[in-house]
C-alpha cells in the first residue's frame, strides 16, 4: 500500500529507458511545404514571366529563372536546417497547479552547419526561436499553463523552421514522451498546522500538560477537528479552533482522516499541500497519512516533493 | 499561422525600404512627377517611423492614400492603361504596403513587389551596366528576405548578403536550364507593348535638308551585321531603305505604296549572305544590301525594293537574308511609277529647272545628263559637311548657285530634282552607307552616323540605276567613312572619329559585349531556341521532348545540388587518430573483442590480447602508440613529430589482420 504513490519517482524523473531517444530527424520524419508567403513568391513568379513572355524581355527571363531557381533550392536548405537533428527530452521539474509546466527539449546538431530560426511548438504553445550551433547544442523550453493537479503528458511536439527565405515550412512531429508533474495548487494565506507530535512514532493524544493552551481562534477549513473548540459550535457559534503555543520544530503528521468533512477532496488536497510547505519552512518533519498509505516523517526536500508528488497522483474521487 | 505577424527588427525595415528605394530610383526618370514624389514621401515617413520606434498609420489613412494614387492615376493616364501605367501604380502600391509594414509577413509582400519592381525596369532599360545594377539589388533584397527570417538576430549583415549571395549563385545553373530550355513563345500575350521610347533616332519616310545630317551626329547603332559569306567592300555597302518620291519643294517624302510585286530583276556575281541584328526604331523598315532577295517570312518586298515588317519594329530583331551587289531590275517599271517620278512642285527652284533644260539640250542622252550632273558637283565648289548652312524656299536653287555645301540629302535632293527637271524618271533612297567592321567580334557595326541618301534614276534599257551623287563631291565618304569625309571641326561623334585608337578598341569590344549580351541575353528567341535545340542534336523538337529535356536536366542539377548542399549534415570528419583508433576498435570488434564503453585503451589492449593471443603484440604496439598520441605531452615541436606518428599507427593499423573471431577450442 505505502509504495504506491513512491513509484513515481522513477516514472517521471527519469526519460523512459526505451532506445528510441536520441530521437533523429531522419528524411522520413521531416515535412516540407511551401508557406503563404511561399505561394505569394511562386505568383509573382509566374506574374513575371508572363511579363517577359509579352514584352519579351531577355532579362526578365533571366532573373525570374534565377529567383525561380533559388527559390526550390530554398526547399533543401529549409531542409538542411532540420535535418539530421537530435532530440532528447530534459528533465522536467513538477510545478504547482497554475504554474506554467516546462519541457525542456535537447537538441544535437552533428553537422557542419549551425541550425538557425527553429521553434518548437505544440498547439498554440511555442517555444522562442532558437538556433543550434554547428556540432553543439541548444535547449528549447516549451512552456504549457497548467489547470489542475495530476500528470501532464506533453502532446506530440512540432519542432519547425523556414529558414532561409521562409518560402517553406519544414517540420517534424515528434514524441518526446515528456510528463510533468503537477502538484495541487497550497491553499492560499496561513493556515493551521496539527500539533507536532514528540519523537518516536505514534500519534500521541495531547493533553494539557504537554501544549500549552493558548487561546481560541477562527476556524480555517484544514484545521484538525481535534482541535476545534466544540464546546462553541455547540453554543452555536462559529467554529473556533483552540491554539496551543509551541508549534514549531518535531514531527507534524498530516492526515486525510483527520480534516474537515466539509472539505472535497481537491480542497483537502491543496490544503495538505498547503500544510506541507509551512511545515517545510518551519523546519519540521512531516509525515502524511493518506487512505492509499502513508510517508513517515523525515526532513528535506527529497521528502517534500514525494508527498506534494503523492498528492499530485491521489486519485479522484 | 500568427508567429509570422512577428514584428521586424528596425535594421530590416530600414534595409527594405533602402534596396525598395534603389529599385524605384531609376523609376523617375518616366515617372510622372507625382508619383515620385508620393513614393520618396511613403519611404521617408516610413523611414521616419522605423527610426522613431511608431506605429505604422491607421489603415483607414492606408486606404484613403491608395484610393488617391489609384485616382491620380486614372486622371493622369486616362484610358491609355498601358506599361507606364502599371508601372507607376506597382510603385505607388509598393510605397504604400511598405509604409503599412510591421511583420516579417508583410515584408515578404514587398519583397516579392521589389521583385516584380526590378524587371519592370528592363521595359526601360536592359543594358548591362542596368543589369548589374538590378543584380545587386535583388541580392540585397534577398539578404533582407533572410534577415527576416533570421528571428534570433545570429546573422550579420555581411552574413546575409553573403547567404542570398550563394543562394543566387546555386540558383545560376537552374537559370540557365530553364533560359536556354524553358519553351520559348513570340509575345505578346495581351494588349500591344508600347514603344520602348518615342524619340527613337533613325531615318523616317521624310527628308529634308538637316534631317539625316542631324543623324550623322548620333553614335547609335543602327543594327550589327554578321556576314556568312566573305564581306563585300565598304564602298559597296549601300543598306537599302526607305525610297522617296514626292518632292514638295523642301521635303522629300515615301510614296504611299505604289505595287508591293517586286519587279522582276536580273541577278549577277555571287550572292552575298548575311545576319542582320537591328535594333528598334519604331519604323517598319528593315534593312538590306543592294538587293535584296530571299527575303524572311512575314516581310513585305514592296515594288521599289522596300522590306517592311509586319509591325513597326519595336525590339530588336534578328533576320537572315541575302543580296547580290550586282544586279539590274525594273526593265518594265509601270507608267504610272514613271510619271510619279518624274513630278516637280511648280514654280519652285526656277534656276536649278533651268540648267536642267540646258544640260537636257547639250546632251540629249539621259546617261549623258546624269555624267555632266556629277561632273557638276565633282569639279565645282562643292562641299560635303555636317553643318551646312539654312536653306530658303528656293532650297535647290540656293543649295545648287550660292550655298555650295550640304550633306548627303542636299546632294541627292539637288540631283533628283536636276533629273527630274530634264525628264528622267529619279527618286530618293535612303539608308545607310558603309558601316564599321568590329574586329573583336568580327562583325559589321552600322551606326546613325553612317545614314546615307543617294539616288536612283530609270534608264530605258537598264531600268533603275543608283546613281551616288555624294561619291562625286566626296569619295572618301563612300571609301573610308563619313569621319574621313568631313571636316575636323564637325560634330561627329567621338566614337565615329579614327583618331583615339586605344579608346576605340575599347569601344570595340564594348562593343562585341553588348552584341553577345543582345544575341544570347536580351535576343534569345524561339527561332535562336530551335537552333540551339537543333545543334544539340534535336532535329524537330516538339513540346513533349523539350519538357523531357527540362525536366530531365533540372531534375539532375538539383539532384547535383541537393547533394553539395546535404553534404555538409554529416559530422565534421574527426581528428584522425581518433578515427585510426575507431577503426582499430572495429577491426578487433570483428574478430570478437568489443571494447567495452567503460575500457579505456589500456585496460581494452590487455583484455583484448588476451582474446586474440596470436596478435597480441600488435595490438600493444598500436595501443601504445595511439597512447603516446593522444595523452603524451606534445614535446617542444609537437607539429613535426605528429604526422609521423600519425602515419605509424596508420600502417600498422592497417597490417593488423586478426580472423575471423577467435580460435575455438
Amino acid at each position: 500500500m505505502a509504495t504506491t504513490p513512491m513509484a513515481w519517482r522513477s516514472r517521471f524523473a527519469q526519460p523512459p529507458p526505451g532506445g528510441q531517444f536520441p530521437l533523429v530527424l531522419t528524411q522520413r520524419r521531416v515535412y516540407i511545404l511551401p508557406t503563404r508567403p511561399g505561394l505569394l513568391f511562386a505568383a509573382t513568379l509566374v506574374t513575371m514571366l508572363l511579363g517577359c513572355i509579352n514584352y519579351n524581355l531577355g532579362l526578365g527571363f533571366v532573373l525570374t529563372f534565377l529567383l525561380g531557381g533559388c527559390g526550390v533550392l530554398t526547399m533543401l536548405h529549409t531542409y538542411r536546417n532540420l535535418a539530421q537533428l537530435r532530440l532528447r527530452p530534459g528533465q522536467v521539474e513538477p510545478v504547482f497547479a497554475g504554474d506554467p509546466a516546462q519541457f525542456p527539449v535537447h537538441l544535437d546538431n552533428p553537422g557542419q552547419i549551425p541550425r538557425l530560426s527553429l521553434r518548437l511548438e505544440c498547439g498554440a504553445v511555442r517555444s522562442a526561436w532558437f538556433d543550434v550551433p554547428a556540432a553543439g547544442q541548444q535547449t528549447a523550453c516549451l512552456a504549457f499553463p497548467t489547470l489542475q493537479r495530476g500528470v501532464l503528458v506533453l502532446p506530440r511536439i512540432r519542432v519547425r523552421t523556414t529558414f532561409p527565405l521562409g518560402l517553406f515550412n519544414a517540420w517534424s512531429n515528434v514524441d518526446m514522451e515528456l510528463q510533468a508533474l503537477v502538484y495541487p495548487r497550497p491553499t492560499p494565506g496561513p493556515v493551521e498546522l496539527p500539533q507536532p507530535v514528540g519523537g518516536n512514532g505514534g500519534v500521541r493524544q495531547h493533553g494539557p500538560g504537554q501544549e500549552d493552551f493558548a487561546g481560541l481562534r477562527d476556524y480555517h477549513p484544514g484545521d484538525s477537528l481535534r482541535h476545534v473548540a466544540w464546546r462553541t459550535e455547540a453554543r452555536d457559534q462559529p467554529l473556533m479552533t483552540k491554539q496551543f503555543s509551541g508549534q514549531s520544530g518535531g514531527e507534524i503528521w498530516l492526515d486525510w482522516a483527520e480534516m474537515s468533512p466539509r472539505l472535497g477532496t481537491e480542497e483537502r488536497l491543496r490544503l495538505l499541500a498547503r500544510q506541507l510547505l509551512d511545515a517545510q519552512a518551519l523546519g519540521a518533519s512531516v509525515g502524511l497519512r493518506l487512505p492509499q498509505g502513508e510517508f513517515s516523517p523525515k526532513p528535506g526536500p527529497e521528502h517534500l516533493h514525494r508527498c506534494l508528488g503523492a498528492l499530485a497522483l491521489f486519485p479522484a474521487h | 499561422m500568427s508567429q509570422e505577424r512577428g514584428r521586424l527588427r528596425p535594421g530590416i525595415l530600414h534595409s527594405l525600404t533602402a534596396a525598395l528605394g534603389a529599385i524605384l530610383l531609376p523609376h523617375v526618370t518616366h515617372l510622372p512627377l507625382w508619383c515620385s514624389a508620393a513614393c520618396a514621401a511613403f519611404l521617408g515617413l516610413r523611414t521616419m517611423l522605423t527610426w522613431r520606434g511608431q506605429a505604422s498609420p491607421g489603415r483607414w489613412t492606408l486606404v484613403a492614400l491608395a484610393l488617391a494614387c489609384a485616382l491620380g492615376i486614372a486622371l493622369g493616364f486616362g484610358a491609355a492603361f498601358g506599361r507606364d501605367a502599371s508601372v507607376a501604380l506597382l510603385a505607388l502600391m509598393l510605397g504604400l504596403k511598405l509604409l503599412e509594414t510591421q511583420s516579417s509577413r508583410d515584408a515578404t509582400v514587398c519583397i516579392c513587389l521589389g521583385y516584380f519592381l526590378i524587371i519592370t525596369n528592363f521595359l526601360y532599360s536592359q543594358t548591362i551596366p542596368t543589369a548589374a545594377c538590378m543584380l545587386v539589388l535583388m541580392i540585397w533584397l534577398t539578404a533582407t528576405m533572410v534577415s527576416a527570417q533570421d528571428r534570433t538576430g545570429a546573422l550579420g549583415p555581411k552574413q546575409c548578403l553573403r547567404l542570398a549571395g550563394t543562394l543566387l549563385l546555386q540558383g545560376l545553373p537552374v537559370m540557365l536550364v530553364l533560359f536556354l530550355l524553358f519553351p520559348r513563345i513570340n509575345g505578346p500575350l495581351w494588349g500591344f507593348p508600347q514603344a520602348n521610347n518615342s524619340s527613337l533616332t533613325g531615318l523616317s519616310d521624310r527628308m529634308s535638308p538637316g534631317s539625316i545630317s542631324n543623324l550623322g551626329r548620333s553614335d547609335a547603332v543602327a543594327f550589327r551585321v554578321e556576314f556568312q559569306s566573305p564581306m563585300p567592300s565598304p564602298a559597296s555597302l549601300y543598306w537599302r531603305g526607305p525610297v522617296l518620291w514626292d518632292f514638295d519643294g523642301r521635303t522629300w517624302n515615301a510614296a504611299a505604296m505604289l505595287s508591293t510585286a517586286p519587279m522582276q530583276h536580273t541577278a549577277k556575281g555571287p550572292s552575298i549572305n548575311y545576319t542582320v541584328t537591328l535594333e528598334p526604331h519604331s519604323q517598319r523598315w528593315l534593312f538590306a544590301i543592294d538587293l535584296p532577295r530571299n527575303v524572311p517570312d512575314g516581310v513585305l518586298l514592296t515594288g521599289d525594293y522596300q522590306l517592311l515588317a509586319e509591325q513597326p519594329v519595336r525590339a530588336r530583331i534578328r533576320y537572315d537574308i541575302s543580296s547580290h551587289s550586282s544586279y539590274q531590275y525594273g526593265l518594265e517599271e509601270a507608267p504610272q511609277a514613271l510619271v510619279r517620278a518624274l513630278r516637280l512642285p511648280e514654280g519652285l527652284n526656277p534656276r536649278a529647272r533651268e540648267l536642267a533644260q540646258a544640260l537636257l539640250a547639250a546632251q540629249r542622252q539621259p546617261q549623258a545628263v546624269v555624267n555632266e550632273v556629277l561632273r557638276m558637283f565633282r569639279t565645282q565648289l562643292f562641299y560635303y559637311t555636317l553643318e551646312p548652312p539654312p536653306l530658303g524656299r528656293h532650297s535647290v536653287d540656293e543649295f545648287l548657285f550660292r550655298t555650295k555645301r550640304g550633306f548627303c540629302e542636299h546632294y541627292a535632293s539637288a540631283f533628283v530634282f536636276l533629273m527630274r527637271a530634264a525628264g528622267i524618271p529619279a527618286r530618293v533612297v535612303t539608308g545607310y552607307q558603309g558601316g564599321e567592321l568590329n574586329p573583336v567580334g568580327d562583325y559589321l557595326i552600322v551606326r546613325q552616323s553612317e545614314a546615307h541618301a543617294w539616288a536612283e534614276v530609270w534608264l530605258r534599257g537598264q531600268g533603275w540605276v543608283r546613281v551616288d551623287p555624294t561619291a562625286a563631291v566626296s569619295p572618301a565618304r563612300i571609301q573610308r567613312g563619313i569621319a574621313a569625309a568631313v571636316p575636323e571641326a564637325d560634330p561627329l561623334p567621338l566614337s565615329v572619329r579614327g583618331n583615339l585608337e586605344a579608346l576605340r578598341s575599347l569601344a570595340f569590344t564594348w562593343d562585341a559585349v553588348a552584341n553577345a549580351w543582345n544575341q544570347w541575353v536580351l535576343g534569345y528567341s524561339p527561332d535562336r531556341q530551335m537552333e540551339l535545340l537543333h545543334d544539340l542534336g534535336l532535329a524537330h523538337p516538339n513540346w513533349r521532348t523539350l519538357v523531357i529535356l527540362v525536366v530531365g536536366l533540372i531534375s539532375s542539377v538539383l539532384g547535383a545540388l541537393a547533394f553539395v548542399i546535404l553534404l555538409r549534415l554529416r559530422p565534421a570528419p574527426g581528428d584522425p587518430v581518433e578515427q585510426l583508433w575507431k577503426r582499430f576498435c572495429a577491426k578487433l570488434a570483428r574478430a570478437g573483442a568489443p571494447r567495452r564503453i567503460s575500457e579505456g585503451p589500456q585496460d581494452f589492449a590487455q583484455r583484448a590480447a588476451k582474446r586474440l593471443p596470436s596478435m597480441g603484440k600488435e595490438i600493444a604496439a598500436i595501443t601504445q602508440c595511439y597512447i603516446g598520441l593522444r595523452y603524451a605531452d606534445p614535446g617542444p615541436r609537437p607539429q613535426e613529430a605528429h604526422p609521423k606518428e600519425v602515419r605509424r599507427l596508420q600502417a600498422l593499423i592497417r597490417h593488423l589482420r586478426p580472423g575471423r573471431g577467435p580460435p575455438r577450442t
